[in-house]
């Protein structure tokens, strides 16, 4: 292959230059970032310092991880240590959103294909479908009380509902060329279904997926602060109940840097899964 | 082509769909035979019912009326002897080129490895020699288009239905893709049904040329095509051709 390239340039050495160009922005977006959030924590904790906002409102971000480091140990105000709290909401979390996956996806792809599953449950599921999540939470815990059931209950509504929509829509989408391509080779419906069907939603399913993780996080809170001993919203209530600013900082700042964290792995999911659009 | 050995019979085939409450024909009582190792152009303007009859023939539809014959014997639906270029390209985004080639041979159930042996054969019969990793987005239009002729190849067929294959190219590439495509057919020799609407195609390509009048679509005339391959365009009887099929057809609305 020739490269037209004004330097003259070879063809490993212009890959090169390529690569080292693409490496150097990475580099910079990421100082930027880093520089971004370390600006928003000197501003805060400036804030504080100079008085502009009252530390009865407010604790400072030095403050706030001080209070981490104790109570990785210390139980208190709340009954238990952050750790805890932090696996105890992801129990909760995980085991709704996993089965709001495991019956959403298959569910909504199924429906998606088949039509007559579709008119069956269809109708269903747009009366379900517009029901605020937490408006089950009274209802879970006269069934299921307040324990691990309940809450996972609450988070699985929360997660099913972009799981099974996107999925739906994703394979109702799929090319009807490639579904004759599989056709022409002798393909059954089903077969078609997992090989040409379910690859084509993928990309549609995973974006499904981002925002059930989002809302499974969402509602998980509301759901720890309405009906729960333990977890991160437990500890953000106990907090506000105790007068502590500071726990409530902890319990957000800890939610948020573990939602930031969940999605970074699901990226790290979908690019191995959907690398194929990348390129 | 053996003019004694029919290989397709299409015999009085219609389809027609109901549109609102009107019916619309898309093509109308179109009979011809196909010979055995015969490079047979379909050619005919915009919308005249072209991809309607492939489908048909591949078994992709079920014609309102007609039926259709393989070596004598009545075939319906899709059939596993009958394979398919599609005017679009109909590639499946999330494979590599080797995964795209050897998806008739995945859902026949062969083996990987022999699998991927015969899908190397025609990958390099296409000049895709080294691009096995790659994935269809990072293919040029002839490449892509490449790997459909290639994928069809792969099942093995006895008949190669192709629709517009280099419709969406540019002229340079096209005038490429049609000597690759003759070369191939000479190598391999298959039955091959070449739809297009660019007559220098069609005469370049073609033992004979149907020529299809606009929609609904029927059978205007069959030219037979003798010229010696392969062929020039500048040739005076190429021209004599192209001016007497030039002037029979109609336009595209
Ligand atoms: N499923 C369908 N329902 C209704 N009308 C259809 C259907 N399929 C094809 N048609 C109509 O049949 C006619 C012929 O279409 P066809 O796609 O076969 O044209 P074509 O000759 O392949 O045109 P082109 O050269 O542009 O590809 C068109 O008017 C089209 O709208
Ligand atoms: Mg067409």
């Amino acid at each position: 292959m020739s490269v037209s390239d004004p330097n003259h340039l070879n063809e490993s050495e212009y890959v090169e230059s390529v690569r080292r160009e693409r490496k150097r922005s990475q580099y910079q977006s990421a100082i930027l970032s880093v520089i971004g959030i370390l600006g928003f924590l000197i501003l805060w904790q400036l804030s504080l310092v100079t008085g502009l906002v009252n530390s009865r409102f407010l604790s400072s971000p030095i403050e706030v991880v001080s209070l981490f480091i104790t109570k990785l140990t210390d139980p208190r105000p709340d009954g238990a240590v952050i750790g805890a709290n932090i696996v105890s909401s992801l129990i909760v979390a995980l085991s709704g959103f996993g089965l709001a996956i495991v019956i959403g996806i298959p569910l909504g792809l199924l429906m998606g294909w088949y039509k007559g599953i579709d008119s069956f449950l269809r109708p269903i599921f747009e009366i379900i479908r517009p029901i605020p999540p937490v408006s089950w939470i009274p209802l879970t815990i006269v069934w299921v009380g307040i324990g691990l059931q309940a809450k996972a209950m609450i988070v699985f509504f929360a997660a099913f509902v972009p799981c099974l929509i996107n999925s739906y829509t994703g394979i109702r989408q799929t090319r009807e060329v490639l579904i004759n391509v599989a056709k022409t080779f002798g393909a059954s419906d089903f077969t078609t279904f997992l090989k040409v069907g379910i690859p084509y939603s993928m990309t549609m399913t995973f974006a499904g997926v981002k925002v059930a993780i989002g809302n499974a996080w969402a509602t998980l809170v509301a759901a720890e602060m309405l009906a729960a001993s333990s977890g991160l919203g437990y500890m953000i209530l106990m907090g506000r109940q105790f007068g502590r600013v500071d726990l409530v900082i902890l319990g957000i700042a800890v939610i948020g840097l573990i939602g930031t964290l969940i999605t970074i792995i699901i990226n790290a999911v979908e690019n191995k899964i959907l690398g194929w659009r990348k390129l | 082509m053996d003019k004694s050995r029919v290989k397709l019979k299409v015999d009085n085939i219609s389809q027609s769909y109901v549109v609102g409450d009107e019916v619309l024909d898309a093509i109308l009582n179109v009979s011809f035979d196909v010979y055995d190792n015969e490079f047979l152009v379909i050619l005919g303007p915009g919308n005249c019912g072209k991809t309607v009859l492939l489908n048909v023939i591949g078994g992709l539809e079920k014609p309102t009326g007609g039926k259709l014959y393989l070596d004598g014997e009545e075939i319906v639906g899709s059939d596993k002897r009958i394979s398919m270029v599609f005017q679009e390209l109909a590639l499946m985004p999330w494979k590599t080129v080797m995964e795209n080639v050897e998806f008739g041979l995945q859902i026949e159930g062969v083996d990987k490895k022999t699998r991927r042996e015969i899908a190397q054969k025609y990958i390099d019969l296409v000049q895709l020699t080294g691009f096995e990793k790659s994935y269809p987005s990072q293919l040029s239009g002839g490449m892509k288009q490449r790997v459909g002729i290639a994928r069809a190849y792969t099942s093995n067929p006895e008949i190669l239905l192709m629709d517009e294959p280099f419709g969406q190219l540019d002229a340079q590439t096209r005038y490429s893709m049609q000597e690759e495509i003759q070369k191939i057919w000479q190598q391999e020799k298959r039955t091959i049904l070449f739809v297009t609407n660019n007559i220098e195609e069609a005469i370049y390509l073609g033992d004979r040329i149907i020529l299809m009048s606009k929609s609904p679509g029927k059978i205007k005339e069959i030219y037979d095509i003798d010229l010696p391959r392969p062929r020039n365009s500048m040739d005076p009887e190429f021209l004599a051709i192209r001016k007497e099929v030039s002037e029979n057809t109609d336009l595209a609305l």
